[in-house]
């Protein structure tokens, strides 16, 4: 699988008139799993989708293989750059296999037709997420766990190399929450896929990610391994909270225990 | 084998489509039939074919080909039009309240048709003219007036019904000033009616069909993604923007032409969609089927509105009293479930 390259240039990005990221450079190592961390508001949404195409930059660039991806056809870069978003719809009724045939979407024109390659496509994005046997279930009946395997589903079956996710966890209870990661996990090391997620819980984005990214006050606060970002000062300077970071004992990543005003031994 | 399970499926889905689609076509067709051999009085089928190929039959070629063809015809285009542009609003924004005839676009076609054929004494192609434009005028209106920092759903809505009513009121005041009203023109412009439609009326109808339909049909996959945000539809490689620009010129366009000939049908574009979305299940665009849809509760709501009651009703009158008790049940459920539908 040939490997895209995403940065990100001097990006101010925002909303309106207020702008949230204020000149900020990122690049995404390709065939690696990046987690993207940070107290709520701090723009790691808005880096998220500024990325994905969805917020146009106020100054700076986003670059897919060196071109600005605001500048590129929509359906191109549908093809190489897939994007989970937090809270996408189902229509009433849809079927599972409908719904993750959507994903085909930018691999098609007004007039062409629907081919086996693309049945194929769904087939196998449906296999990887587990989710074949649900093939003819309606989305609304299923719970929030399998419901999200279809939505990567469908994202898979837009069969790209590049694929964000902005809080895929969110609502999930916590065997759902491993079961999503394990899978985002197993694509990466299958197929080479880039992943670039947003995540709320520090310490499995440090279990899952080769790469973690800490915002604070919409710029990077740190950058790399999760061993070197992960520490007590970080975790101060992000959320404002004292921590202690221990080994985890199942992984050997880092795990940050927040240190409150109770029940402190 | 798991793609020939994911190609059963999708080719299932495809079947109960064509099905839906083809049994709405062959309804319509009959209704179509029966409407120009029923009324006051019957005429036989083979009689009609004979007016139809152009024959003169005395008596049967005035009512027939005068007076129940041209009406037939402008209801059936007059609905596939409401049906279409109705549909097309509510799945761009995701709400079946999102209907031109609910938020004033329907409106703004009437009163622009009103104000050209009663002040300016235009007719023809000149009034649908100026009823696209009007259409499209009240639309970026309420675009404008409910955009604060993005535009949600529910506020455009609201906004909508605010300026149907101030347009509604406009209406009244044009039609009280026009030297010569009568009560079946008052009731074209105030819930729609195609007596006295003429055949002529079809071009107009036809061409508007023909360029906004194609439009919005070319268009359809793109607007598809819609349904799933505006985000998920992005991801997919649609340029939103530029589809929602395409869809909103394509479905004023069509909401426009049809008024300025029959008036504002009420609730014709707002109730088509749900109906052929209930009929049509989860099996693709809804577009096609609401416009058959449209074209069968024009058609037969005046034939009902003719013959089948008790006094004479223009159609509008007829869809109205349908549309009304769904509006009510949809704003019931919205407050039950907080705001979305």
């Amino acid at each position: 699988m040939t490997a895209h390259s995403l940065s990100v240039h001097r990006l101010s990005a925002g909303y309106g008139d207020r702008t949230i990221l204020q000149g900020l450079d990122l690049d995404i190592l390709p065939g690696r799993i990046t987690a993207i961390v940070g107290a709520n508001a701090c723009g790691k949404s808005t880096l998220l989708r500024s990325m994905a195409r969805l917020l146009a930059p106020q100054q700076g660039q986003v670059l897919l293989d060196g071109k600005a991806v605001h500048r590129m056809p929509p359906r191109q870069v549908a093809r190489i750059m897939g994007l989970l978003p937090q809270s996408p719809l189902a229509p009433e009724g849809i079927a599972v296999a409908d719904l993750v045939g959507r994903g085909r979407h930018p691999h098609h024109g007004i007039l062409s037709r629907w081919s086996q390659a693309d049945d194929q496509a769904v087939a196998d994005a449906m296999e990887a997420t587990r989710t074949l046997d649900l093939a003819h279930c309606a989305v609304d009946e299923l719970s929030g766990g399998q419901r999200q395997r279809v939505w990567i589903a469908m994202a898979l079956a837009q069969q790209t190399d590049l694929l964000l996710l902005d809080e895929p966890t969110t609502f999930l209870d916590i065997s759902h929450q491993i079961e999503v990661l394990d899978l985002l996990t197993d694509l990466n090391q299958r197929r080479g896929t880039t992943v670039v997620m947003v995540l709320h819980d520090l310490n499995l984005a440090a279990r899952y990610a080769d790469h973690l990214v800490a915002m604070a006050g919409g710029a990077l606060h740190a950058q790399g391994a999760p061993d070197e970002v992960l520490t007590e000062d970080t975790v101060r300077a992000v959320f404002g909270l004292s921590s202690r970071i221990v080994p985890d004992p199942t992984s050997g990543r880092p795990m940050m225990l927040p240190i409150g005003r109770h029940r402190m031994a | 084998m798991t793609a020939s399970l994911i190609a059963r499926g999708r080719r299932r889905r495809a079947r109960r489509r064509h099905a839906v689609i083809g049994g709405a076509c062959a309804l319509l067709l009959a209704g179509f039939a029966l409407t120009l051999m029923l009324g006051q009085s019957f005429v036989a089928p083979q009689t009609v074919l004979r007016v139809l190929a152009g024959q003169d039959v005395p008596g049967a070629s005035f009512t027939v080909g005068q007076l129940r063809l041209p009406r037939a015809v402008v209801a059936i285009l007059a609905g596939l039009s409401f049906g279409l542009g109705g549909a097309a609003f509510q799945i761009m924004l995701r709400n079946p309240l999102a209907s031109p005839d609910i938020i004033g676009i329907s409106r703004g076609a009437s009163v622009a048709a009103v104000l050209a054929i009663v002040v300016l004494d235009l007719d023809g192609p000149m009034v649908s003219v100026m009823a696209v434009i009007a259409g499209l005028a009240v639309a970026i209106a309420i675009h404008g007036l409910a955009s604060r920092g993005g535009v949600a759903g529910t506020r455009l809505i609201l906004v909508g019904i605010g300026v149907s009513a101030m347009l509604d009121s406009v209406i009244a005041w044009t039609l009280s000033r026009a030297p010569s009203w009568d009560l079946a023109e008052a009731m074209r412009w105030l819930t729609g009616s195609v007596n006295g439609a003429h055949l002529s009326q079809a071009l107009p109808l036809l061409a508007s069909l023909a360029v906004f339909g194609g439009l919005l049909v070319s268009r359809s996959r793109d607007l598809e993604t819609l349904r799933l945000g505006d985000d998920t539809a992005a991801a997919l490689g649609t340029d939103v923007a530029a589809t929602r620009v395409a869809v909103i010129v394509a479905a004023v366009g069509l909401i426009a032409v049809a008024t300025a000939i029959t008036g504002p049908i009420a609730f014709v574009a707002f109730l088509s969609g749900p109906i052929a979305a209930r009929i049509l299940g989860p099996n693709g665009s809804v577009l096609i089927p609401a416009a058959l849809v449209g074209a069968a509760l024009v058609l037969v709501g005046d034939y009902a509105g003719q013959f089948l009651l008790p006094a004479r009703f223009p159609v509008g009158v007829v869809t109205g009293a349908l549309g009304a008790p769904y509006l009510i049940y949809l704003i019931v459920r919205m407050n039950r479930t907080g705001g979305s539908l």
